[in-house]
C-alpha cells in the first residue's frame, strides 16, 4: 500500500431527537457535535469531518467555526470539511478559514471541495445553478493558486480578479491535503487529477464496486497530466452498534423518516425496508451492523476500490446523541483496530 | 449495457472527443468518443442526457430527423426553476418535442437511477426482472426504443403517448423504483384513476 491507511469518520450535523423523540435546538446540536469530534480524537479516529448544509435538518453552515472549536480541543485528529461546497462559496475564504483552522490545529486541517448535491446554497448566495459547472471549475481553479501559498493573479467570470494579491494566513509548511468529493461525475475525477488533489468518492448508495473504474480513470488521469500518484478515499453512509440487529432497527426508522421527506422535496419514492437491507447487504452502500459487519465491509470495498481511506459517514436525522457517541465508541475502539488487522493479513 | 447487448454505441459531450477519450476507455470500454454531429449521424436511436438548463442552448438542428430518447427530468428541487418547463399543460417530455420539432422523442430511463442499472437488468424471463416505461406518440419509435430497452435488460411498459410521460416524472409512484412489470402496470393504473 503506497499510503497510509486513514480511517475516519463524517457527519452533515444531523438534527438529533432528546430521550423523548423532540428535536433538540441547533445551538444543542452543534455543541454535541464538539463533544463528538473530541471522542473520536480520544479514539484514535484519524479524520474528523463535517458536511457544509443549509437546512433545519442539516443545521451545518458554518463547519469550519465548529471544527475549530474540536481544534482547541484535541492534538491529533485531522479535522476537514466533507464537503465545502466551493461553487457557492468564495475560494478566498475557503482558503482563509482553513488555513486559519490549519494555524489552531497545528497543521491537520483538510479540505474536501464539492459541487454540492444538495441546491440550497446556490438561492441562498445568490448563485444561479445554470452556473454549477463554470462556477466550479473556476474556483477549483482559484482555489489551486491559492494553495500554492504566494501572491496570486487570477483573472475569471465568477468572483473579482486579483492582481499579485498576498493571501492571509499563510501555512506554516505548505499547502494542506486536498480532495476533490465526486459523487458520480467522471469529469470531476479528471478535474482532481489535472490539479493533483485526492480523490474522495462519496458512494451512498448502490453498488459500491461501480465506483472501481474511477480510481483507474485518477490514477490514469494523474499520469496523463504529469502529477505523481495521489490517494483516494471513500466517503459511506452508516451506523455502528453492538449487534447487526441493533443497528439496523436504530437506523431503519430515521432512514426511512429523512428519506420519505427527502423524497417528497425531491420526488422519488421513499425507499421500502427490502431496499434499505439490500443497501445494507454486501453489495450496497451502507455501512450497518455490528463493529464486526461493518469492518469487514470496509475491509473489503478499500482493496476492491483502489482506496486507502474510508470515512464513515455517521448519524441519521432523528438519532440520539447517545447512540452517536456509542457509535463513534465501537467505531474507534473495535471497527478501527479491526480494518487495520484485516487489511494488514491481506497485504 | 448497450456494448454487452450489441450495439454500437458512441458518446458525444459538448466539445472536442479527445477531452472525453480518457473517461470513455475507462469507464465504457468499446465505446466510441466522437463529435457529437457524427455520432449522431450515424445513430439510429440518439439517447439525450444533458443537464437540463443545458437543454436551452441545445441546437434542436443536430438531431433533426432523428429517433430521440429524452432521459431527462425537469427536477425543480435539482435543476432549479426554469420558465420554459413550467407550462402544467405538457409532459417535460413534450416540451422536449415541442422544441425538437424534426427529431422523434421518446420518454424512457429518465425513471432509473444511473446507479441501479446495472445490478437492475436482468435476462429475459428473470421473475425479478425490473420494468421500465416507454412512451411516445409515434408507436413505431416506441416499439423500437422498447426493443432495445429489453435487449439490454428490462422489461418494459409501452405508453402510446408522450403526454403518458407524465406517469414517470419525479413524483410519480414509478419514479426511481424497482418494479415487476405488473406491479409497474398497476402502480401506473393506480395514478390514473
Amino acid at each position: 500500500m503506497q499510503f497510509p491507511l486513514v480511517l475516519g469518520l463524517d457527519t452533515f450535523g444531523d438534527r438529533t431527537n432528546d430521550a423523548e423523540g423532540r428535536p433538540i435546538s441547533h445551538a444543542q446540536t452543534i455543541r454535541n457535535l464538539v463533544e463528538q469530534g473530541v471522542l473520536a480524537d480520544q479514539l484514535g479516529v484519524d479524520f474528523f469531518g463535517i458536511g457544509e448544509h443549509h437546512t433545519d435538518d442539516w443545521p451545518l453552515s458554518a463547519a469550519d467555526v465548529v471544527l475549530g472549536a474540536i481544534a482547541a480541543r484535541t492534538k491529533r485528529i485531522h479535522l476537514g470539511s466533507a464537503v465545502t461546497v466551493l461553487s457557492s462559496d468564495d475560494p478566498v475564504r475557503v482558503f482563509q478559514r482553513y488555513s486559519t483552522l490549519n494555524a489552531i490545529s497545528g497543521g491537520r486541517a483538510e479540505v474536501i471541495l464539492g459541487r454540492g448535491s444538495s441546491i440550497d446554497s446556490f438561492p441562498l448566495f445568490g448563485y444561479d445553478l445554470a452556473d454549477y459547472e463554470t462556477l466550479f471549475e473556476e474556483k477549483v481553479n482559484l482555489f489551486a493558486e491559492l494553495l500554492k501559498g504566494g501572491p496570486v493573479s487570477w483573472e475569471g467570470t465568477t468572483r473579482a480578479a486579483l492582481i499579485n494579491q498576498d493571501v492571509v494566513p499563510h501555512t506554516e509548511a505548505g499547502p494542506f491535503p486536498v480532495w476533490i468529493g465526486v459523487g458520480g461525475s467522471p469529469q470531476s475525477v479528471v478535474r482532481a487529477a489535472h490539479y493533483g488533489f485526492n480523490l474522495m468518492l462519496a458512494i451512498i448508495g448502490g453498488n459500491p464496486s461501480r465506483f472501481a473504474p474511477f480510481s483507474r480513470l485518477f490514477d490514469q488521469a494523474l499520469k496523463q497530466f504529469g502529477q505523481t500518484p495521489r490517494p483516494v478515499g471513500v466517503h459511506g453512509p452508516g451506523h455502528v452498534a453492538a449487534t447487526d440487529e441493533n443497528a439496523r432497527e436504530e437506523f431503519w426508522p430515521y432512514y426511512e423518516d429523512v428519506f420519505r421527506r427527502i423524497g417528497k422535496t425531491r420526488g422519488f419514492a421513499t425507499p421500502t425496508k427490502e431496499q434499505f437491507l439490500r443497501e445494507v447487504g454486501l453489495h450496497g452502500a451502507l455501512y450497518i451492523g455490528s463493529p464486526e459487519t461493518v469492518a469487514q465491509k470496509i475491509a473489503a470495498n478499500l482493496p476492491a476500490l483502489g482506496a486507502t481511506r474510508f470515512d464513515l459517514k455517521y448519524g441519521m436525522g432523528g438519532l440520539s446523541h447517545e447512540a452517536l457517541m456509542t457509535n463513534i465508541e465501537l467505531y474507534g475502539t473495535e471497527v478501527i483496530p479491526r480494518v487495520r488487522e484485516l487489511l494488514a493479513s491481506k497485504s | 449495457m448497450a456494448i454487452a447487448a450489441g450495439f454500437h454505441v458512441s458518446i458525444a459531450a459538448s466539445g472536442d472527443p479527445e477531452k472525453i477519450a480518457l473517461m470513455t476507455s475507462i469507464l465504457v470500454p468499446g465505446a466510441e468518443p466522437r463529435w457529437a454531429a457524427d455520432a449522431v449521424k450515424d445513430a439510429d436511436i440518439v439517447v439525450l442526457s444533458i443537464p437540463l438548463h443545458k437543454f436551452a442552448s441545445f441546437d434542436p438542428g443536430l438531431v433533426a430527423g432523428k429517433l430521440v430518447v429524452d432521459a431527462m427530468n425537469y427536477w425543480r428541487p435539482v435543476n432549479g426553476v426554469q420558465a420554459m418547463f413550467e407550462d402544467g399543460r405538457y409532459s417535460s417530455s413534450e416540451i422536449v418535442q415541442r422544441r425538437l420539432a424534426r427529431s422523434t422523442v421518446v420518454k424512457t430511463l429518465n425513471h432509473i437511477g444511473y446507479h441501479e442499472m446495472e445490478d437492475d437488468r436482468r435476462p429475459e424471463g428473470s421473475p425479478e426482472r425490473r420494468a421500465l416505461g416507454v412512451a411516445g406518440d409515434d408507436p413505431g419509435a416506441v416499439d423500437a426504443v422498447a426493443e432495445v430497452i429489453e435487449r439490454i435488460g428490462y422489461d418494459t411498459v409501452r405508453l402510446y403517448s408522450l403526454s403518458a410521460g407524465r406517469l414517470l416524472e419525479p413524483g410519480a409512484p414509478v419514479f426511481g423504483v424497482s418494479l415487476r412489470r405488473a406491479e409497474f402496470e398497476l402502480a401506473l393504473h393506480a395514478q390514473v384513476a
